[in-house]
């Protein structure tokens, strides 16, 4: 007996067959939009290196509509990016304590905080 | 009339098929039956020829994993209850070669698994005479779970990053290396790092989570996958702050 086994192709589409590949990828896509708002800030303080005018031109686009419409992009994806990274953490980062798994929420619960937390400091420090 | 399901098989023969093609088979329907109580109807009563691979029948061998209307499923665990009134597509897992219908080639998954040495390695080796390596169960609920894997490669077929690229080791191997990881008189983490933290080791898995929902045992390879990521990390820098040192 002749043995010829056969190879399927993986389609180009594989990621439209189930929802939960779609879901993967919108999450992946949401990491450009991250991406993509990080290589911004970074112009932003090459820009303030270059002196005031070059700052005043940075904050100018930045407050245009486009400018602002493209960060609140940046943000509704950083949000999604956020909140199905914090769901996954308990698979990532499971802890014991006394020999015992903590609960799935009081971890995902920490890291709303630790972000509630960074947050405010954050825009303390904005407004000092 | 009694009521009858209609099941469309994906055939490929060899010796004279140059591809596969689906055969549609109407069988009788019962409430209590699963997909591979089809599938022997088929092969007692209609088509002698349909190969597929079968033992238990009570998902603990992990031998029928088939994708069942685009999903991998075991077909001893997928009642015909659930596809009543629609037609039942049974084909091979995805992302192995089929050697005959639904029968698969698993080769490379056995080599993968034996790649990372999943059996324990003692930390300190010791002779029979000085008896058993104690573990208290608390230590053993840690990496309990995942001893419930059986090999039946639905996560495989699940995972996209399988199909992709041919040599990531995947999920069910990556998580029986956590689990001898995880055990508290195993020795053998370094042994397996060298498969398992190499590229095509965790690096390659990017969290899609589907090995995890599919998985009939309910063992969580993405969750193994992602803590031994974090723990190869802390290994790299530990070797890097303090070379040699914590091994």
């Amino acid at each position: 007996m002749s043995r010829r086994p056969y190879i399927r192709k993986v389609e180009r589409n594989w990621w439209i067959r189930q929802p939960r590949y779609i879901s993967y990828m919108i999450r992946e896509l949401t990491s450009l939009f991250v991406g993509l708002y990080c290589a911004l800030l970074a112009v932003g303080l090459v820009r303030l290196a270059q002196g005031p005018a070059a700052w005043d031109g940075f904050v100018a686009a930045f407050s245009s509509p486009l400018g602002v419409t493209f960060q609140l992009a940046c943000l509704a994806f950083a949000i999604y990016h956020s909140v199905t990274w914090f769901a996954l953490t308990p698979k990532a980062m499971p802890l014991r304590m006394k020999g015992e798994p903590v609960p799935g929420i009081v971890i995902v619960g920490a890291h709303y905080a630790a972000w509630a937390v960074v947050s405010i400091v954050v825009l303390i420090g904005a407004g000092m | 009339m009694s009521e009858t399901i209609t099941l469309e098989v994906l055939r490929y023969h060899p010796e004279t098929d140059s591809e596969p093609h689906f055969q549609r088979y109407v069988v009788p329907y019962r409430d209590d039956w699963v997909v591979l109580d089809a599938l022997n109807h088929i092969k007692d009563n209609l088509d002698a020829t349909l190969s597929y691979r079968w033992s238990c029948h009570m998902a603990v061998c992990g031998s029928c994993g088939m994708t069942i209307n685009g999903e991998p499923k075991l077909s001893c665990h997928s009642f015909l209850r659930d596809y009543r009134g629609k037609v039942v597509r049974v084909e091979p897992l995805d992302h192995f070669p089929i050697e005959r219908d639904l029968v698969i080639v698993m080769d490379s998954f056995m080599e993968k698994l034996g790649s990372v040495k999943p059996w324990l390695i003692p930390k300190v080796e010791k002779p029979l005479s000085a008896g058993e390596y104690l573990q208290s169960p608390g230590q053993m609920q840690v990496f309990h779970q995942y001893t419930q894997c059986i090999n039946c490669l639905l996560c495989y077929a699940a995972c996209p990053q399988i199909g992709l690229n041919e040599d990531f080791v995947g999920p069910a191997a990556l998580a029986l290396a956590h689990r001898y990881n995880l055990d508290s008189r195993d020795g053998g983490r370094d042994a397996r790092a060298e498969v398992v933290a190499s590229n095509e080791g965790i690096w390659e898995c990017t969290f899609v989570g589907a090995c995890s929902e599919v998985c009939p045992k309910h063992v969580d390879p993405a969750a193994a996958i992602q803590q031994t990521k974090i723990s190869a990390s802390v290994g790299w820098l530990k070797d890097l702050l303090t070379p040699g040192a914590h091994r």
